[in-house]
């Protein structure tokens, strides 16, 4: 009995196949000014995180210089050049959310996750980041792990809500 | 007119203007930084901030607009206060090297901090990562001393329509540079080096070539020869305090004999040489196209370095268009290492071309692999005109003190139509002056021989002429209406080559100058430049034309020898192997992998 191997195409895959998705999604916003911020938004939702290759295709079809848009990659906290891990883990140090002890959880995911602010855990399944209220702020203090929002976080249960990941 | 009150003065301002334009015409100065007139003026340092009643925030004068009844002050305590705490801050991450930095004595923000009368380092802070990025021919790059004021962003981007400079991440991890560090030789930078011009500080600046240019001439064995664009004197004499627009073409000439040069020519030779090359060429592609055999039209100058590298990055399917003619100075350079070594019996090998030229991008293209004759390159190093006010200051030169002198001969004679190559509209002019001529048997009918609608500072000019009752040999362009265009700065050339690229160009020739007014505002002139500037060495540059007694450029008695001695025809088997090249197609886009072993060292 033979077996049919297809052959892998994945080192071989031209760039528009490789970026076909992010292809049509430009094409639907051809024309329409301020479209660079979205396109970055949903490439990164695509691919997780932006290659400068990829910033350069999208420059490209957008016709706008590749350095204005590594630029604006590379100048909002949301995207990220480096690959992030399996959960993103942002930290709230607003107002509200440093009042009701959000550096002692940023404090105690450091120790936990033995990585600093911006950093990936070495087994790619943890990225640590800081950011500026996510709108929970009569619950604080707050976190968000890939969307999720958690509230009234307890530094020391910090270890089952990462249990509850898995 | 609105009157408002700045320092209490009553004064009056035309409506929409800015406060900074409203005090600097009524004589008042209110210090400011990133500000460039017309250009620049987005308030990204924030020293030219001013109180104004009513108004809780200091507001940037630079980009606020005056209105009927606004009370101005510039001079109060908190202004005062807060000008200076900006300054401290930018300085306080500054490498503070003035003694050794290429800009002392020239640097924007070191002028400002004398103004300011800043006295001390007060903030001592962190120091941001820097790196020097030195990988192109044409210009270096040190983020360490950019003060991030974003004048180089703006010509890049708005005025030249190039992009590769940007502002790159965030608050104190900012850098102005290319994409992901990217060096500037990995790049589509067309090495205009017009941020060098608008750059306050030393972050951008030209490569240096005054020690190569010194060594040559401390070698007994070198013969160093040097030759001058037609661009230099009418700017150089900016360095020595001289107005704008004021012609030094004795003095420089006496000045670089003193440095010591062996043998001082002139460009200008070469530009005349161009138009029969260049002139020749367009009347072939003309007898072909109308005999029905293959020719590419439009032709598009190729006297300009950045132009070229532009258009090869951008439109690499569009290069037939470019005229094969090598740029004068790089024609003079293959002449002096052949024709005029032989005349006077030195080996090629001895000899050092050294050209002064208002760009940066000449740099970059004496490095070009095929502007090579006989194994020798065509010329050994280009000094821009700021670096050549170096060198005679370093020198010991007194500039104005200086008799006048003439080129040598026989490389240093020029009739008028050479000089107009300095200014956007004058390769054009030069060319039409003589195809013209051949063509009809007679002379261009405009006044003066200038054409006037291609004159002046505008982006795209364009000019129409009817050949009537043309001599035997091209009758067939008898009634025909020769279509030209003029464009000088890369956003008016995108703009035409759009038009060829998708075949609706309407033109038969085309001049291209790569930076804003032609060479009289290249990469490599005088700071500052801006358009009242730019008009002043083009009215020189017209100046000098008009004086000559010979003004086209098939009439240059030298040239005419050149050819029956030693060159033959225009566009024959000598002129295609000394003054003629061909182009290089270049990827706009970035090849990581090829590149990935520069981008890891940083």
């Amino acid at each position: 009995m033979s077996t049919m191997v297809k052959p892998c195409k994945c080192a071989t895959e031209t760039k528009e196949e490789l970026y076909y998705k992010i292809s049509e999604i430009i094409e639907d916003y051809r024309g329409k000014e301020g479209s660079l911020i979205p396109i970055l938004h949903i490439a990164q939702g695509i691919y997780g995180y932006l290659t400068p290759e990829l910033l350069q295709f999208i420059a490209e079809k957008l016709d706008m210089p590749f350095s204005k848009v590594y630029g604006v990659a590379t100048f909002y906290s949301y995207f990220t050049i480096t690959p992030r891990g399996e959960y993103t883990i942002r930290v709230c140090l607003g107002t509200s959310c440093y009042l009701q002890g959000g550096k002692k959880v940023l404090a105690q995911l450091k120790k936990q996750l033995g990585i600093e602010i911006g950093q990936t855990t070495p087994d790619g399944k943890y990225t640590l980041e800081v950011v500026r209220c996510i709108g929970e702020c009569g619950i604080a203090p707050n976190i968000s792990i890939n969307n999720t929002s958690f509230t009234q976080v307890d530094p020391d249960k910090i270890g089952e809500i990462l249990e509850s990941l898995s | 007119m609105q009157s408002l009150t700045i320092n209490n003065k009553k004064v009056t301002a035309e409506e929409g203007m800015t406060i900074l334009e409203a005090a600097k015409k009524n004589n008042i100065f209110i210090p400011h930084f990133c500000f460039l007139e017309g250009i620049h003026q987005v308030g990204s340092c924030r020293i030219c901030v001013v109180e104004i009643e009513g108004v809780k925030a200091l507001q940037p004068s630079c980009s606020t607009r005056v209105k009927e009844g606004m009370v101005v002050h510039s001079n109060t305590e908190r202004v005062k206060k807060a000008r200076r705490v900006l300054y401290e801050l930018m300085l306080s991450d500054h490498p503070k090297d003035c003694l050794i930095c290429k800009r002392n004595q020239t640097c924007e923000f070191q002028k400002l901090g004398e103004l300011l009368g800043i006295e001390e380092y007060r903030f001592e802070g962190e120091q941001s990562k820097t790196y020097v990025d030195d990988s192109s021919p044409s210009i270096i790059r040190d983020t360490s001393k950019c003060i991030l004021c974003r004048r180089c962003v703006t010509v890049c981007n708005e005025i030249q329509g190039v992009g590769v400079l940007n502002v790159q991440g965030r608050s104190f991890k900012t850098v102005i540079g290319p994409a992901h560090q990217l060096p500037l030789n990995s790049v589509n930078c067309t090495y205009c080096g017009q941020c060098t011009v608008v750059c306050p500080v030393g972050a951008l600046q030209e490569r240096d070539s005054t020690h190569t240019v010194w060594q040559a001439l401390f070698d007994k064995s070198k013969r160093v020869i040097i030759q001058t664009a037609p661009a230099i004197r009418a700017a150089l004499g900016e360095e020595f305090g001289y107005e704008p627009g004021t012609l030094v073409t004795g003095k420089m000439v006496t000045a670089l004999r003193d440095i010591g040069f062996d043998e001082v020519f002139d460009t200008n030779f070469a530009a005349d040489l161009t138009i029969l090359e260049e002139g020749n060429e367009l009347l072939k592609r003309l007898a072909d196209a109308f005999a029905g055999k293959p020719a590419v039209l439009p032709m598009v100058t190729s006297c300009s370095p950045g132009w070229i590298k532009y258009v090869e990055h951008t439109f690499p399917e569009e290069l037939d268009h470019i005229s094969t003619c090598k740029s004068p100075h790089m024609m003079l350079g293959a002449l002096i290492k052949s024709y005029y070594a032989k005349k006077i019996k030195v080996d090629p090998k001895d000899i050092f071309v050294v050209s002064v030229m208002p760009c940066t991008a000449k740099k970059f293209e004496i490095t070009r692999p095929e502007m090579k004759n006989g194994g020798y390159p065509n010329v050994d190093a280009v000094l821009t005109t700021r670096e050549l006010a170096r060198m005679i200051k370093d020198a010991g030169i007194q500039f104005k003190t200086l008799e006048d002198s003439r080129f040598d001969s026989p490389l240093g004679l020029s009739t008028g139509a050479a000089d107009i190559f300095a200014a956007t509209g004058g390769v054009m002019e030069a060319a039409l002056r003589t195809v013209y001529e051949v063509v009809t048997g007679r002379e261009l009918p405009f006044g003066g021989l200038h054409v006037t609608p291609i004159i002046g500072l505008e982006q795209i000019k364009t000019a129409e002429i009817t050949i009537t009752d043309p001599v035997e040999a091209y009758k067939f362009l008898d009634g025909v209406t020769v279509k030209i265009a003029v464009t000088s700065g890369l956003m008016g050339a995108k703009q035409l080559m759009d038009e060829v690229s998708s075949g609706n160009s309407p033109y038969h020739f085309i001049e291209v100058m790569g930076c804003p007014g032609g060479c009289i505002s290249g990469g490599g002139q005088p700071r500052p430049t801006n358009n009242e500037i730019r008009q002043k060495r083009l009215l020189a540059i017209y100046s000098e034309d008009d004086h000559k007694q010979l003004r086209k450029s098939h009439e240059n008695p030298f040239v005419i020898k050149l050819y029956e001695d030693f060159l033959g025809e225009p566009l024959g088997h000598k002129s295609h192997e000394l003054l003629h090249t061909h182009y290089t197609k270049r990827n706009h886009l970035v090849d990581f992998q090829e590149c990935a072993e520069t981008i890891g060292i940083r």
